[in-house]
Protein backbone atom coordinates (compact mmCIF):
# COMPACT_ATOMS: atom_id res chain seq x y z
CA UNK A 1 0.00 0.00 0.00
CA UNK A 2 2.98 2.22 -0.30
CA UNK A 3 2.23 4.15 -3.12
CA UNK A 4 -1.58 4.01 -4.10
CA UNK A 5 -1.55 5.82 -7.37
CA UNK A 6 -4.50 3.83 -8.48
CA UNK A 7 -8.10 6.60 -8.91
CA UNK A 8 -10.38 4.51 -6.25
CA UNK A 9 -13.50 3.00 -7.98
CA UNK A 10 -11.49 2.71 -11.70
CA UNK A 11 -12.48 -1.43 -11.47
CA UNK A 12 -11.70 -1.92 -14.74
CA UNK A 13 -8.14 -0.23 -15.25
CA UNK A 14 -4.95 -2.08 -14.72
CA UNK A 15 -2.87 -0.88 -11.27
CA UNK A 16 0.05 1.14 -12.69
CA UNK A 17 2.96 -0.98 -10.91
CA UNK A 18 1.38 -4.25 -12.00
CA UNK A 19 2.55 -6.54 -14.77
CA UNK A 20 -1.24 -7.58 -16.25
CA UNK A 21 -1.65 -11.38 -15.69
CA UNK A 22 -1.63 -13.35 -18.17
CA UNK A 23 -5.00 -15.65 -18.39
CA UNK A 24 -2.81 -18.66 -17.61
CA UNK A 25 -1.75 -17.38 -14.45
CA UNK A 26 -5.24 -15.83 -13.95
CA UNK A 27 -6.43 -19.41 -14.41
CA UNK A 28 -3.37 -20.99 -11.72
CA UNK A 29 -3.64 -18.11 -8.80
CA UNK A 30 -7.08 -18.38 -8.89
CA UNK A 31 -6.58 -22.22 -8.72
CA UNK A 32 -4.87 -21.78 -5.83
CA UNK A 33 -6.71 -19.39 -3.84
CA UNK A 34 -9.51 -22.17 -4.69
CA UNK A 35 -8.26 -24.89 -2.94
CA UNK A 36 -7.23 -23.06 0.03
CA UNK A 37 -10.42 -21.64 0.65
CA UNK A 38 -12.12 -23.53 3.60
CA UNK A 39 -15.03 -22.08 5.32
CA UNK A 40 -14.95 -18.85 2.90
CA UNK A 41 -12.73 -18.33 0.30
CA UNK A 42 -12.51 -14.45 0.08
CA UNK A 43 -9.47 -14.01 3.21
CA UNK A 44 -7.38 -16.10 0.68
CA UNK A 45 -8.34 -14.37 -2.40
CA UNK A 46 -7.97 -11.08 -0.75
CA UNK A 47 -4.52 -12.26 0.01
CA UNK A 48 -3.65 -13.43 -3.05
CA UNK A 49 -4.57 -10.12 -4.87
CA UNK A 50 -3.75 -7.78 -2.56
CA UNK A 51 -0.50 -9.01 -0.98
CA UNK A 52 0.90 -11.39 -2.89
CA UNK A 53 0.53 -10.45 -6.49
CA UNK A 54 -0.37 -7.18 -5.89
CA UNK A 55 -3.10 -6.90 -8.61
CA UNK A 56 -5.22 -4.63 -7.17
CA UNK A 57 -5.02 -2.29 -3.93
CA UNK A 58 -6.47 -2.34 -0.60
CA UNK A 59 -8.88 -0.06 -1.81
CA UNK A 60 -9.67 -1.42 -5.11
CA UNK A 61 -10.40 -4.65 -3.28
CA UNK A 62 -12.84 -2.90 -1.42
CA UNK A 63 -14.37 -1.87 -4.09
CA UNK A 64 -14.23 -4.95 -6.11
CA UNK A 65 -16.41 -6.41 -3.07
CA UNK A 66 -18.68 -4.30 -2.30
CA UNK A 67 -19.94 -4.73 -6.28
CA UNK A 68 -20.18 -8.12 -6.03
CA UNK A 69 -22.02 -7.98 -2.67
CA UNK A 70 -24.47 -6.45 -4.41
CA UNK A 71 -24.69 -8.02 -7.37
CA UNK A 72 -26.68 -12.02 -7.17
CA UNK A 73 -24.32 -14.40 -7.36
CA UNK A 74 -21.57 -16.07 -4.88
CA UNK A 75 -19.53 -12.85 -3.90
CA UNK A 76 -16.50 -14.73 -4.49
CA UNK A 77 -17.06 -15.61 -8.11
CA UNK A 78 -18.13 -11.70 -8.99
CA UNK A 79 -14.88 -11.17 -7.54
CA UNK A 80 -13.09 -13.47 -9.86
CA UNK A 81 -15.30 -12.65 -12.58
CA UNK A 82 -14.07 -8.86 -12.22
CA UNK A 83 -10.40 -10.05 -11.57
CA UNK A 84 -9.93 -11.45 -14.53
CA UNK A 85 -12.75 -9.43 -16.65
CA UNK A 86 -9.99 -5.98 -15.74
CA UNK A 87 -6.89 -7.24 -16.88
CA UNK A 88 -7.73 -9.81 -19.89
CA UNK A 89 -11.40 -9.02 -20.92
CA UNK A 90 -14.39 -11.72 -21.02
CA UNK A 91 -11.51 -14.89 -21.85
CA UNK A 92 -9.70 -13.68 -18.37
CA UNK A 93 -13.02 -13.52 -16.29
CA UNK A 94 -13.51 -17.18 -18.16
CA UNK A 95 -10.30 -18.17 -16.52
CA UNK A 96 -9.84 -16.98 -13.38
CA UNK A 97 -13.58 -18.12 -12.52
CA UNK A 98 -12.67 -21.94 -14.07
CA UNK A 99 -9.66 -21.57 -11.62
CA UNK A 100 -11.25 -20.92 -9.05
CA UNK A 101 -14.19 -23.46 -9.30
CA UNK A 102 -12.29 -26.37 -10.52
CA UNK A 103 -10.69 -27.88 -7.67
CA UNK A 104 -13.71 -27.23 -5.42
CA UNK A 105 -15.97 -29.03 -7.56
CA UNK A 106 -13.62 -32.08 -8.01
CA UNK A 107 -12.91 -32.02 -4.30
CA UNK A 108 -16.68 -32.26 -3.14
CA UNK A 109 -17.78 -34.55 -5.37
CA UNK A 110 -14.51 -37.05 -4.74
CA UNK A 111 -16.01 -36.11 -1.35
CA UNK A 112 -19.56 -37.26 -1.98
CA UNK A 113 -18.50 -40.38 -3.39
CA UNK A 114 -16.24 -41.42 -0.96
CA UNK A 115 -19.53 -40.59 1.23
CA UNK A 116 -21.83 -42.49 -0.34
CA UNK A 117 -19.15 -45.76 0.28
CA UNK A 118 -19.15 -44.93 3.76
CA UNK A 119 -22.61 -43.91 4.56
CA UNK A 120 -23.36 -47.48 6.50
CA UNK A 121 -20.64 -46.73 8.96
CA UNK A 122 -22.21 -44.77 11.88
CA UNK A 123 -18.67 -42.85 12.58
CA UNK A 124 -19.52 -41.23 9.21
CA UNK A 125 -22.45 -40.86 9.40
CA UNK A 126 -22.62 -38.97 13.07
CA UNK A 127 -19.52 -36.81 11.95
CA UNK A 128 -21.42 -35.62 8.81
CA UNK A 129 -24.40 -34.98 11.08
CA UNK A 130 -22.01 -32.80 13.84
CA UNK A 131 -20.33 -31.44 10.78
CA UNK A 132 -24.09 -29.70 9.05
CA UNK A 133 -24.91 -29.14 12.72
CA UNK A 134 -22.09 -26.72 13.39
CA UNK A 135 -22.31 -25.50 9.69
CA UNK A 136 -25.86 -24.72 10.75
CA UNK A 137 -24.95 -22.80 13.46
CA UNK A 138 -22.32 -20.77 11.11
CA UNK A 139 -25.14 -19.38 8.97
CA UNK A 140 -26.98 -18.34 11.66
CA UNK A 141 -24.42 -16.82 13.01
CA UNK A 142 -23.21 -15.02 9.48
CA UNK A 143 -27.09 -13.66 9.96
CA UNK A 144 -26.40 -12.49 13.08
CA UNK A 145 -23.14 -10.22 12.57
CA UNK A 146 -24.78 -9.44 8.76
CA UNK A 147 -27.72 -7.74 11.18
CA UNK A 148 -25.54 -5.44 13.12
CA UNK A 149 -25.57 -2.73 10.63
CA UNK A 150 -29.19 -2.62 11.07
CA UNK A 151 -29.38 -1.53 14.58
CA UNK A 152 -31.39 0.99 15.99
CA UNK A 153 -32.94 1.79 12.37
CA UNK A 154 -36.30 0.97 12.81
CA UNK A 155 -37.73 0.15 8.82
CA UNK A 156 -34.83 -1.97 7.95
CA UNK A 157 -34.98 -4.42 11.13
CA UNK A 158 -38.69 -3.97 9.74
CA UNK A 159 -37.82 -5.34 6.43
CA UNK A 160 -35.60 -7.71 7.53
CA UNK A 161 -38.07 -9.32 10.17
CA UNK A 162 -40.82 -9.30 7.19
CA UNK A 163 -38.51 -10.79 4.55
CA UNK A 164 -37.05 -13.82 7.22
CA UNK A 165 -40.95 -14.71 8.27
CA UNK A 166 -42.18 -14.39 4.20
CA UNK A 167 -39.19 -16.75 3.19
CA UNK A 168 -38.54 -18.89 6.10
CA UNK A 169 -41.96 -19.34 7.76
CA UNK A 170 -44.55 -18.48 5.05
CA UNK A 171 -42.64 -20.47 2.59
CA UNK A 172 -42.98 -17.94 -0.06
CA UNK A 173 -41.30 -18.23 -3.42
CA UNK A 174 -38.31 -16.75 -3.38
CA UNK A 175 -38.86 -14.85 -7.13
CA UNK A 176 -42.62 -13.12 -5.72
CA UNK A 177 -41.63 -12.26 -1.81
CA UNK A 178 -38.39 -10.52 -3.46
CA UNK A 179 -40.22 -8.85 -6.08
CA UNK A 180 -42.33 -7.35 -3.50
CA UNK A 181 -39.73 -7.03 -0.70
CA UNK A 182 -36.53 -5.76 -2.73
CA UNK A 183 -38.51 -2.49 -4.49
CA UNK A 184 -40.13 -1.62 -1.27
CA UNK A 185 -37.04 -1.85 0.70
CA UNK A 186 -34.99 0.10 -1.84
CA UNK A 187 -37.99 2.64 -2.25
CA UNK A 188 -38.76 3.29 1.93
CA UNK A 189 -34.65 3.67 1.51
CA UNK A 190 -35.03 6.17 -1.45
CA UNK A 191 -37.50 8.14 0.70
CA UNK A 192 -35.79 8.35 3.58
CA UNK A 193 -32.39 9.29 2.02
CA UNK A 194 -33.92 12.38 -0.06
CA UNK B 1 -27.85 -38.90 -20.41
CA UNK B 2 -31.58 -37.02 -19.65
CA UNK B 3 -31.96 -33.99 -21.41
CA UNK B 4 -34.98 -32.46 -20.17
CA UNK B 5 -33.33 -33.66 -16.35
CA UNK B 6 -30.56 -31.16 -17.04
CA UNK B 7 -32.50 -28.64 -18.61
CA UNK B 8 -34.95 -28.86 -16.01
CA UNK B 9 -31.66 -28.51 -13.57
CA UNK B 10 -30.45 -25.21 -15.79
CA UNK B 11 -33.44 -23.68 -16.17
CA UNK B 12 -34.14 -24.02 -11.96
CA UNK B 13 -30.84 -22.94 -11.14
CA UNK B 14 -30.03 -20.42 -13.50
CA UNK B 15 -33.26 -18.46 -12.47
CA UNK B 16 -32.12 -18.75 -8.51
CA UNK B 17 -28.58 -17.16 -10.04
CA UNK B 18 -30.13 -13.92 -10.79
CA UNK B 19 -32.15 -14.19 -6.95
CA UNK B 20 -29.03 -14.97 -5.15
CA UNK B 21 -28.61 -11.66 -3.77
CA UNK B 22 -25.77 -12.05 -0.36
CA UNK B 23 -24.94 -15.50 -2.51
CA UNK B 24 -25.76 -19.04 -2.38
CA UNK B 25 -26.58 -18.98 1.34
CA UNK B 26 -29.11 -16.58 0.90
CA UNK B 27 -30.62 -19.08 -1.46
CA UNK B 28 -30.61 -22.39 0.94
CA UNK B 29 -34.13 -21.63 1.70
CA UNK B 30 -35.80 -21.54 -1.75
CA UNK B 31 -33.66 -24.45 -3.17
CA UNK B 32 -34.70 -26.80 -0.30
CA UNK B 33 -38.56 -25.69 -1.26
CA UNK B 34 -37.50 -26.29 -5.20
CA UNK B 35 -35.97 -29.87 -4.85
CA UNK B 36 -36.90 -30.86 -1.59
CA UNK B 37 -40.54 -30.07 -1.10
CA UNK B 38 -41.69 -29.58 -4.68
CA UNK B 39 -39.63 -32.23 -6.60
CA UNK B 40 -38.85 -34.64 -4.29
CA UNK B 41 -35.04 -34.90 -5.95
CA UNK B 42 -33.66 -35.04 -2.45
CA UNK B 43 -35.12 -36.07 0.52
CA UNK B 44 -34.37 -33.87 4.10
CA UNK B 45 -31.56 -36.12 4.80
CA UNK B 46 -30.08 -36.37 1.50
CA UNK B 47 -30.24 -32.40 1.76
CA UNK B 48 -28.50 -32.01 4.89
CA UNK B 49 -25.98 -34.62 3.84
CA UNK B 50 -25.31 -32.12 0.58
CA UNK B 51 -25.09 -29.10 3.00
CA UNK B 52 -22.39 -30.96 5.31
CA UNK B 53 -20.00 -32.27 2.89
CA UNK B 54 -20.63 -28.91 0.62
CA UNK B 55 -19.58 -27.03 4.28
CA UNK B 56 -16.54 -29.57 4.74
CA UNK B 57 -15.02 -29.20 1.40
CA UNK B 58 -12.66 -26.80 -0.20
CA UNK B 59 -14.30 -23.39 -2.25
CA UNK B 60 -17.16 -21.34 -2.37
CA UNK B 61 -20.60 -22.19 -0.35
CA UNK B 62 -22.51 -22.88 -4.13
CA UNK B 63 -20.81 -26.44 -3.84
CA UNK B 64 -24.01 -27.62 -2.10
CA UNK B 65 -25.84 -26.61 -5.55
CA UNK B 66 -23.22 -28.88 -7.22
CA UNK B 67 -23.69 -32.14 -5.33
CA UNK B 68 -27.72 -31.21 -5.31
CA UNK B 69 -26.94 -31.39 -9.29
CA UNK B 70 -25.01 -34.82 -8.80
CA UNK B 71 -27.65 -36.17 -6.37
CA UNK B 72 -30.10 -36.06 -9.41
CA UNK B 73 -27.75 -36.96 -12.40
CA UNK B 74 -24.63 -37.76 -11.74
CA UNK B 75 -21.48 -36.14 -13.22
CA UNK B 76 -23.63 -34.44 -15.69
CA UNK B 77 -26.49 -33.05 -13.40
CA UNK B 78 -23.15 -31.44 -10.73
CA UNK B 79 -21.88 -29.75 -13.79
CA UNK B 80 -24.89 -28.35 -15.12
CA UNK B 81 -26.11 -26.81 -11.84
CA UNK B 82 -22.51 -25.53 -11.24
CA UNK B 83 -22.47 -23.28 -14.33
CA UNK B 84 -26.01 -22.51 -14.24
CA UNK B 85 -26.05 -21.09 -10.81
CA UNK B 86 -23.01 -19.25 -11.47
CA UNK B 87 -23.29 -18.14 -15.16
CA UNK B 88 -26.19 -15.43 -15.47
CA UNK B 89 -24.69 -13.63 -12.15
CA UNK B 90 -21.75 -13.83 -13.78
CA UNK B 91 -22.80 -12.28 -16.89
CA UNK B 92 -24.42 -9.37 -15.23
CA UNK B 93 -20.82 -8.82 -13.04
CA UNK B 94 -19.65 -8.74 -15.99
CA UNK B 95 -21.46 -6.15 -17.91
CA UNK B 96 -22.09 -3.99 -14.80
CA UNK B 97 -18.29 -3.49 -13.90
CA UNK B 98 -18.25 -1.88 -17.14
CA UNK B 99 -20.88 0.49 -16.26
CA UNK B 100 -20.21 0.93 -12.83
CA UNK B 101 -17.83 4.03 -12.34
CA UNK B 102 -21.02 5.86 -14.07
CA UNK B 103 -23.23 4.95 -11.25
CA UNK B 104 -20.95 5.15 -8.48
CA UNK B 105 -22.37 8.33 -6.76
CA UNK B 106 -25.75 7.69 -7.70
CA UNK B 107 -28.35 8.30 -5.46
CA UNK B 108 -30.26 5.13 -6.79
CA UNK B 109 -27.46 2.43 -5.94
CA UNK B 110 -27.09 3.87 -2.84
CA UNK B 111 -30.75 3.58 -2.19
CA UNK B 112 -30.53 0.01 -3.70
CA UNK B 113 -27.69 -0.91 -1.55
CA UNK B 114 -29.35 0.48 1.82
CA UNK B 115 -32.81 -1.33 0.99
CA UNK B 116 -31.03 -4.62 -0.34
CA UNK B 117 -29.23 -4.52 3.02
CA UNK B 118 -32.10 -5.62 5.13
CA UNK B 119 -33.79 -8.20 3.06
CA UNK B 120 -29.98 -10.16 2.78
CA UNK B 121 -30.35 -10.00 6.34
CA UNK B 122 -33.49 -11.63 6.45
CA UNK B 123 -32.81 -14.80 3.99
CA UNK B 124 -29.69 -15.53 5.68
CA UNK B 125 -31.63 -15.97 8.69
CA UNK B 126 -34.41 -17.42 6.92
CA UNK B 127 -31.59 -19.89 5.43
CA UNK B 128 -30.31 -20.50 9.14
CA UNK B 129 -33.75 -21.71 10.25
CA UNK B 130 -34.91 -24.03 7.29
CA UNK B 131 -31.35 -25.69 8.25
CA UNK B 132 -31.80 -25.72 11.59
CA UNK B 133 -35.23 -27.31 11.19
CA UNK B 134 -33.65 -29.46 8.68
CA UNK B 135 -30.04 -30.99 10.50
CA UNK B 136 -31.03 -30.46 14.27
CA UNK B 137 -32.42 -33.80 14.74
CA UNK B 138 -31.46 -34.48 18.15
CA UNK B 139 -30.78 -32.79 21.78
CA UNK B 140 -27.11 -33.11 20.69
CA UNK B 141 -27.68 -31.81 16.95
CA UNK B 142 -29.57 -28.79 18.61
CA UNK B 143 -26.70 -28.02 21.26
CA UNK B 144 -24.18 -28.14 18.44
CA UNK B 145 -25.73 -25.22 16.45
CA UNK B 146 -26.26 -22.89 19.45
CA UNK B 147 -22.58 -23.75 20.71
CA UNK B 148 -21.56 -23.16 17.13
CA UNK B 149 -23.27 -19.58 16.72
CA UNK B 150 -21.98 -18.49 20.66
CA UNK B 151 -18.32 -19.76 19.54
CA UNK B 152 -18.59 -17.50 15.93
CA UNK B 153 -20.08 -14.62 17.30
CA UNK B 154 -17.66 -14.12 20.41
CA UNK B 155 -14.30 -15.60 19.45
CA UNK B 156 -11.99 -15.47 16.51
CA UNK B 157 -11.97 -18.78 15.83
CA UNK B 158 -11.37 -20.38 12.33
CA UNK B 159 -14.44 -21.78 11.10
CA UNK B 160 -12.65 -24.98 10.21
CA UNK B 161 -12.40 -25.07 13.73
CA UNK B 162 -16.04 -25.62 14.87
CA UNK B 163 -16.83 -28.01 11.47
CA UNK B 164 -14.30 -30.31 12.68
CA UNK B 165 -15.15 -30.13 16.73
CA UNK B 166 -18.75 -31.08 15.11
CA UNK B 167 -17.50 -33.94 13.68
CA UNK B 168 -15.97 -35.10 16.48
CA UNK B 169 -18.56 -34.64 18.95
CA UNK B 170 -20.92 -36.36 15.46
CA UNK B 171 -18.45 -39.65 16.13
CA UNK B 172 -18.00 -39.57 20.00
CA UNK B 173 -21.75 -39.16 20.53
CA UNK B 174 -24.36 -40.50 17.51
CA UNK B 175 -26.04 -37.57 16.66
Amino acid sequence: MADDKSVPGDLLAPASDAPPPSRRELFLRFLIVGMQGFGGVLPFARRMLVEQRRWVSEREFIEVLSLSQFLPGPNIVNVSIIVGSRFRGASGAVAAVLGLMLMPFLIVLALAALYAQFAAIEAVRGATNGVSAAATGLVIATAIKMAQPLKGVAWQIAMGILTFVAIGLLRVPLLWALAVLAPLSIAIAWRIRQ
Amino acid sequence: MNLPLLADLAQQFGLLSFLAIGGVNALIPEIHRRVVENAHWLTDTDFAQAFAIAQAAPGPNLLIVSLIGWKVDGFLGALVCTVAICAPSSALTFAVAHVWDRFRDAPLRKAIQYGLAPVTVGLVLASGFILARTVDQSAVAVGLTVATVVLALATRLHPLWMLAAGAAVGVLIAV
